[in-house]
């Protein structure tokens, strides 16, 4: 095994542009998937079929295919549809999109969480609609799952990677092009592997501490 | 529009076979590594605990897709090992989801009720007999829908080999891509294909959990409306499982 502590070095300047973006991605790509998740969510409770349906039938398609090929269609297709973005935007709408459909089951854990008395409470008390959802059930529905959507963004940062195949330049994009210009894939690949073990392990810990303080 | 060839359709589908390959090689050794480091997790000794809760945590901290560009680029260069590229994915796949796994393992395990565990003590059963013919068994069932999600994220996961130029469908979609100079239709075929693996592995843990249950005693679920039959996972598990979901 050869490993050369210059290559490092070398390499260091391009990590971090490559670990901004990640972060870019990561930060957008959650706002996204938090916004439109809540919309699914709560769509999926709607009484009317007509949104109910294929509101279920969309999410269940895009969670259960890869978010690679998603990648690959929003890319190549949307510009054959005159909708042309940059990698990295591309990117952050399909890591939204994607893991929105998985935000959109951790709401509705939460909001089906919700005791039925609150429910209850807001009829006894004619509390109109908005102000129902407003002020009672989403404050508590969403103070329980902050945890498991923390565990989304962990997992979405882990799939951020996969935007370097579309050509942005992320950590896994820069050290792919690091190891194109120098012919030294070892040292770039390890540093960025390790990089996500020491961004994700401390996250989940904070998860974990989070999860245990605000679910009782 | 331009139109897909038999030929075409004749990529696509073995990118099929190639990805049922990934999953079901990747699947079976994942589930290897998924019960050692599972039940190694509840061992006595804290040495192997922690080595096994080692291993979980690296596995499940680093992105598969950087482990696999590790497998393909690093290993033949830095330790002169060169793997054929299907069985670099199979083992990349495997190692990173059988780290998830091994948490649906150690959790099923740890919802067994002790006094299972101590009948078995109290009939002086030794520690393997114990976990095969006590715990096991009784854990087996509940396993079950958290594997049926984690079967689903590595379908999806195998995608990722297409980067690396394993012959998948996600691979063959490009070629088809290159061939047609048109998108939209080959990328929405290949969804469709995958939203069909998908319900086809649902289906198949389905039956497996009813089999399990019925040869515990238990009655499955009841009560599927069409929506819940169309939807790709269990819905019931998602707050359980939502520790251990995604990260492909």
């Amino acid at each position: 095994m050869q490993w050369d502590w210059s290559a490092v070095g070398d390499f260091m300047p391009r990590f971090w542009d490559g670990v901004l973006t990640t972060l870019q991605a990561l930060v957008f790509g959650s706002l996204i998937a938090f916004a439109l998740g809540l919309v699914w969510a709560l769509a999926q409770r709607s009484s009317l079929k007509v949104v109910r349906w294929p509101v279920t039938a969309v999410t269940e398609f895009i969670r259960n295919t890869p978010l690679l090929v998603q990648l690959f269609f929003l890319y190549f297709v949307l510009p054959e549809w005159n909708v042309t973005f940059s990698a990295l935007t591309t990117g952050i709408i399909g890591l939204g999109l994607h893991y929105s459909t998985y935000t959109a089951e951790v709401y509705r854990a939460g909001i089906d969480g919700v005791p039925a008395g609150q429910w209850e409470a807001c009829t006894a008390l004619s509390l109109p609609r908005a102000r129902t959802w407003l002020a009672v059930i989403l404050p508590q529905a969403i103070r329980r799952v902050v945890p498991a959507l923390g565990n989304y963004v962990i997992a979405m940062l882990k799939d951020s990677p996969m935007i370097a195949t579309i050509g942005a330049l992320d950590m896994l994009g820069q050290a792919r092009q690091f190891s194109a210009i120098t012919f030294l894939p070892t040292e770039p690949i390890t540093v960025v592997g390790i990089a996500f073990i020491l961004i994700a392990y401390p996250a989940s810990l904070l998860m974990r501490a989070l999860e245990r303080r605000l679910v009782r | 529009m331009t139109e897909l060839t038999g030929g075409l359709w004749e990529l696509l589908f073995k990118g099929v076979w190639v990805t049922v390959q990934l999953t079901v090689f990747g699947a079976a050794l994942g589930a290897f590594v998924a019960f050692v480091v599972g039940v190694a997790r509840t061992n006595r000794l804290w040495v192997v605990r922690f080595l096994s809760g080692l291993y979980m945590e690296i596995f499940r901290g680093t992105s598969a897709l950087v482990l696999m560009f590790w497998v393909f680029f690093v290993l033949p260069v830095a330790f002169g090992w060169q793997l054929v590229p299907m069985w670099a994915a199979v083992l990349a796949l495997g190692l990173t989801y059988g780290a998830y796994g091994s948490e649906i393992v150690r959790g099923a395990i740890a919802a067994v009720p002790a006094a299972q565990h101590e009948a078995g003590i109290a009939l002086s059963f030794s520690p393997w007999q114990r976990l095969v013919k006590i715990t096991l068994p009784q854990a087996w069932p509940g396993m079950i829908p958290p594997a049926n999600n984690l079967l689903i994220e590595l379908l999806k996961g195998t995608a990722l080999v297409s980067v690396l130029g394993v012959g998948d469908i996600a691979f063959g979609a490009s070629l088809v891509r290159n061939a047609l100079g048109d998108s939209a239709p080959v990328y929405t075929i290949i969804l469709v294909m995958y939203f069909v693996l998908a319900f086809l592995i649902t289906r198949g843990m389905r039956a497996l959990e009813r089999q399990a249950k019925a040869g515990l005693g238990q009655k499955p679920e009841k009560g599927a409306g069409v929506l819940r039959k169309l939807s790709g996972r269990q819905q019931s598990e998602v707050s359980r499982d939502l520790s251990s979901a995604g990260g492909a």
